[in-house]
């Protein structure tokens, strides 16, 4: 299985322009809302209809604005689940799995009705509606819809959004073998970088509708490549920067800071992550006054403000910060690998 | 008491209810996924008998059928039927008149449907009548429910342009509506309050039934919802 996605598509003044190829791997399409995401899902689904462009699923074309071709969702073969499920109100579990079986007999079909309640332990509640039921069986019927269908691609529209916080990791990790088990790709859309590096292989960032390069999870966290990357993936501290012989000057900041990461003459900014800062080192020294105290859960935020215009954000346990001992003044010290030079 | 205007009047208005049923449906699905020009358009079109005094939708349907207009006397020399003064005649009449009560409740119903359950059904492999037939109209129930009833009580009392259409002959086009007027017109007080009576039960029993009907389906939903 190949998924290979290449389309435009305005929507007033939105522009939509994706691109990526994903091989049988959990994939996540990673961005904050608003930016795209579901407006893929529904393209390569065939619920929308792009604009221009291409995509092709195994052998199959789903899409060629060139070529004339637009399969309908009914014969693309590819699992959606939606945000709030979309389960049929007026049938009961059952009835709305069997919605989702596809092809041979009236028998066949209810064979594998049986067997999806067994994969999805839903034993006891066949005769129920949706409404009767908790998020999480909701979650469980609509997957076993889905897979009753034996779609080639699965796509998942934030599939944690319609659920209580506390429900959410029970699900995570019920959704985690269903995903591995699962013999085609799978496209995970999500706003959570949490959610996206504990389930996906590989990931593509979309920010205002525009598609990164596909990258590994790993790559995202240790070093994004965009400054859309570099939100998403939690980054607190961003200046514009600019590229010197000595370094990456960040005027937000005043400093200068050196980089182990490979510049080019498109880097625009530089990225710091708020836990990554030591308070001793050598090079990278940053002298900050603090300005603010914040105290998380578990951890200390403290906001410093620094030679330049800008603010700090320093994360650290809170032990640590307490034997500090309350300093006014601090000076902060990064590794250069830990300065991500970032294009726009 | 001669008991042919309450037959009349149910048949006719049963007969346009079920007319109206699929017309109205029909219309509304497809005003519900009309580009906006063409539903606004449409909207005004569909609606207007409803604002439209009856007498004058009987004008233009006696404009459009009579015996010398352009369908009528097309009906009348090929088929040697007269469209006016038969007791069918009123269903025109009452179609015409019903029509916009089941459009506009049904296309409510069917604006407040939430589309996402369509999608699901099409990405399951499912064909488009089979979504329309299991997943939308049965969503859509109560409001198609509550504007077939109105539509087939409007019916039954409909009177301006069955007048005008059908006209008013004892023992053939006469219904309850035109009954009652003709009888108060002669002075025939205490048969008219009968024939107000019969009508007066019939609207109370519809709307009673309406009423039992939504609570019916209230009670489906289970007690936390």
């Amino acid at each position: 299985m190949v998924l290979s996605v290449d389309i435009e598509k305005t929507l007033g003044d939105f522009h939509l322009r994706v691109r990526f190829e994903a091989e049988r791997e959990i994939m996540a399409l990673l961005g904050p809302s608003g930016c795209g995401k579901s407006m893929t899902l529904k393209c390569i689904a065939g619920i929308q209809r792009p604009d221009r462009g291409r995509i092709v699923l195994g052998e199959r074309v789903l899409f060629d604005s060139e070529a004339g071709i637009n399969l309908p969702p009914q014969k693309r073969h590819v699992g959606y689940l939606f945000q709030q499920y979309a389960l049929f109100p007026n049938m009961t579990v059952e009835q709305n799995i069997l919605a989702g079986a596809r092809g041979g007999t009236r028998q066949e079909r209810r064979a594998t009705v049986a067997e999806m309640v067994r994969t999805f332990r839903l034993e006891g509640l066949e005769k129920l509606r949706p409404s009767q039921l908790s998020g999480g069986q909701q979650q469980r019927v609509a997957l076993a819809r889905i897979l009753a269908g034996q779609p080639e691609l699965l796509l998942l529209d934030e599939p944690f959004s319609a659920l209580d916080e506390h429900l959410k990791w029970q699900l995570e990790l019920e959704l985690s073998d269903t995903l591995k088990a699962f013999p085609g790709g799978v496209l995970f859309v999500s706003h959570s970088r949490d959610e996206v590096y504990r389930l996906c292989d590989t990931v593509c960032v979309l920010t205002e509708g525009k598609s990164d390069p596909k990258e590994t999870i790993k790559e995202l966290f240790a070093a994004p490549a965009t400054l859309g990357a570099a939100l998403i993936s939690g980054c607190k501290n961003i200046s514009p920067a600019e590229v010197r012989p000595e370094g990456l000057f960040c005027p937000d900041w005043g400093v200068t800071l050196r980089t182990a990461q490979p510049v080019s003459d498109r880097t625009r900014y530089a990225g710091i992550r708020a836990h990554y800062f030591t308070l001793e080192g050598e090079v990278n020294s940053i002298p900050c006054r603090v300005s603010r105290v914040i105290d998380n859960v578990f951890s200390t935020v403290v906001m410093l403000s620094t030679p330049g215009p800008g603010l700090l954000r320093l994360e650290l346990d809170k032990d640590r910060w307490a034997a500090l001992g309350e300093p006014r003044e601090l000076t902060l010290y990064i590794a250069p690998e830990d300065v991500m030079p970032l294009t726009e | 008491m001669d008991w042919y205007p309450l037959y009349n009047s149910l048949r006719i208005a049963a007969i346009s209810t079920g007319i109206i049923f699929f017309l109205g449906i029909g219309a509304a699905y497809y005003v519900a996924k009309a580009p906006r020009l063409v539903k606004g358009l449409l909207d005004v079109v569909f609606t207007l008998p409803l604002v439209l005094p009856p007498t004058v939708v009987g004008y233009l349907l006696l404009r459009v059928l009579g015996p010398k207009r352009i369908v009528g006397a097309f009906v009348l020399e090929h088929f040697d039927l007269k469209l006016t003064m038969t007791w069918w005649s009123a269903i025109f009449a009452t179609t015409v008149v019903i029509f916009p009560l089941m459009y506009r409740t049904a296309r409510g119903a069917f604006e407040s449907f939430d589309e996402t359950l369509a999608d699901a059904g099409r990405t399951l492999g499912r064909s488009n009548s089979w979504i329309f037939w299991r997943v939308r109209m049965p969503a859509c129930r109560q409001g198609i429910l509550a504007g077939t009833v109105l539509a087939f009580a409007r019916a039954l009392g409909e009177y301006g342009a069955t007048s005008m259409i059908a006209g008013y002959t004892p023992g053939r086009t006469a219904t309850i509506s035109t009954t009652v007027y003709q009888l108060w017109r002669t002075n025939d007080d205490a048969m008219a309050l009968r024939w107000v009576l019969v009508n007066l039960a019939i609207s109370a029993v519809v709307l009673l039934a309406v009423n039992l009907l939504e609570r019916r389906e209230r009670r489906e939903k289970p007690a936390w919802y």
